[in-house]
């Protein structure tokens, strides 16, 4: 999904002086995915074909049905920490590390499977609207230091989440 | 009854990553590709709706379907933390911290925006 211009940019050999083996090979993927998948040469999109969409709109309903039931089954106090968000975004974040990694390194191109894992389930798992929604009211309460809080520890853990999962990905090289 | 709402829980569901999807792409090709810009319209648009949702009075299942659901699913915190990583990897350190910071105060911004508006509906 980013650092593309690197690939773009910079010739396969350009980037094989500058980076790590490990880089390359993210880079090296990146530029086919770059080219085949998000932007040509000219810059253009290519559309999307109906098997992606679907696969997005698959994935993207399976997310949100679990996001909603747990959210159902667990109704977070007016003003508390909303563990639901909270666990749904970091688990979601982990997952898509993983299957981005992996998919991007690891395995051949493939149409759809990026598309229901990672943009359809992870993303509709995830939900950055209601984290907002949630530290609005958190401001808006005064309860700024919950909301300085809920905010750091989002952006640490879902960070962490996506390093790690990354990382476990890339040491273990024989998973396909 | 229950049966149908969560029916309308998948179609919302889905139907929001659809349209995260088309817009994500149709705004990175647009831009650079230095920045995730798509993924800062999409989760700015969605909190300003989200936002929305909760300034109207609604019942509990539109909330559940308009809400959780579309503008849930329409924005994304996994692909915004994906793509801050990723930036730090590529050392595009002021590109990292401006994705977190600018997508946190311009989303809380966009939330308490559009429930003002949505107040005065």
């Amino acid at each position: 999904m980013t650092g593309q211009a690197t690939a773009n940019n910079v010739s396969p050999q350009t980037a094989a002086k500058v980076a790590s083996p490990q880089a390359t090979v993210l880079n090296r993927y990146r530029g086919q995915r770059g080219q085949r998948r998000r932007v040509d040469s000219a810059g253009v999109v290519p559309s999307p074909g109906r098997r992606e969409l679907a696969a997005v709109f698959v994935g993207g309903a399976i997310g949100t049905v679990c996001r909603g039931l747990l959210g159902e089954a667990y109704p977070a106090a007016a003003v508390s920490w909303p563990w639901v968000t909270f666990a749904v975004n970091l688990v979601g974040a982990f997952l898509l590390g993983y299957f981005a990694t992996r998919l991007q390194e690891r395995l051949p191109l493939s149409s759809y499977r990026r598309p229901l894992l990672g943009t359809g389930l992870c993303g509709g798992l995830t939900t950055f609207s209601t984290m907002q929604v949630e530290l609005l009211t958190m401001i808006d309460t005064r309860h700024v230091g919950l909301a300085v809080g809920y905010a750091a520890a989002s952006v640490v853990g879902g960070y962490a989440a996506i390093h790690l999962a990354t990382a476990l990905v890339r040491r273990v090289r024989v998973w396909a | 009854m229950t049966g149908l709402l969560w029916v309308g829980v998948v179609l919302f569901g889905g139907a929001g990553a659809v349209l995260r999807f088309v817009v994500d792409r149709a705004v990175d090709s647009r831009t650079g590709r230095a920045f995730p810009y798509g993924t800062l319209v999409v989760n700015l648009t969605g909190s300003a709706l989200l936002g929305l949702i909760a300034g109207l009075t609604l019942s509990h299942d539109a909330v559940l379907l308009a809400g959780t659901a579309a503008a849930g699913s329409y924005t994304t915190f996994s692909t915004w933390m994906f793509e801050t990583q990723r930036l730090g990897e590529d050392r595009q350190m002021l590109n990292r911290a401006a994705n977190v910071v600018v997508s946190l105060v311009a989303g809380v911004a966009a939330a308490a925006l559009g429930r003002l508006l949505g107040s005065h509906l």
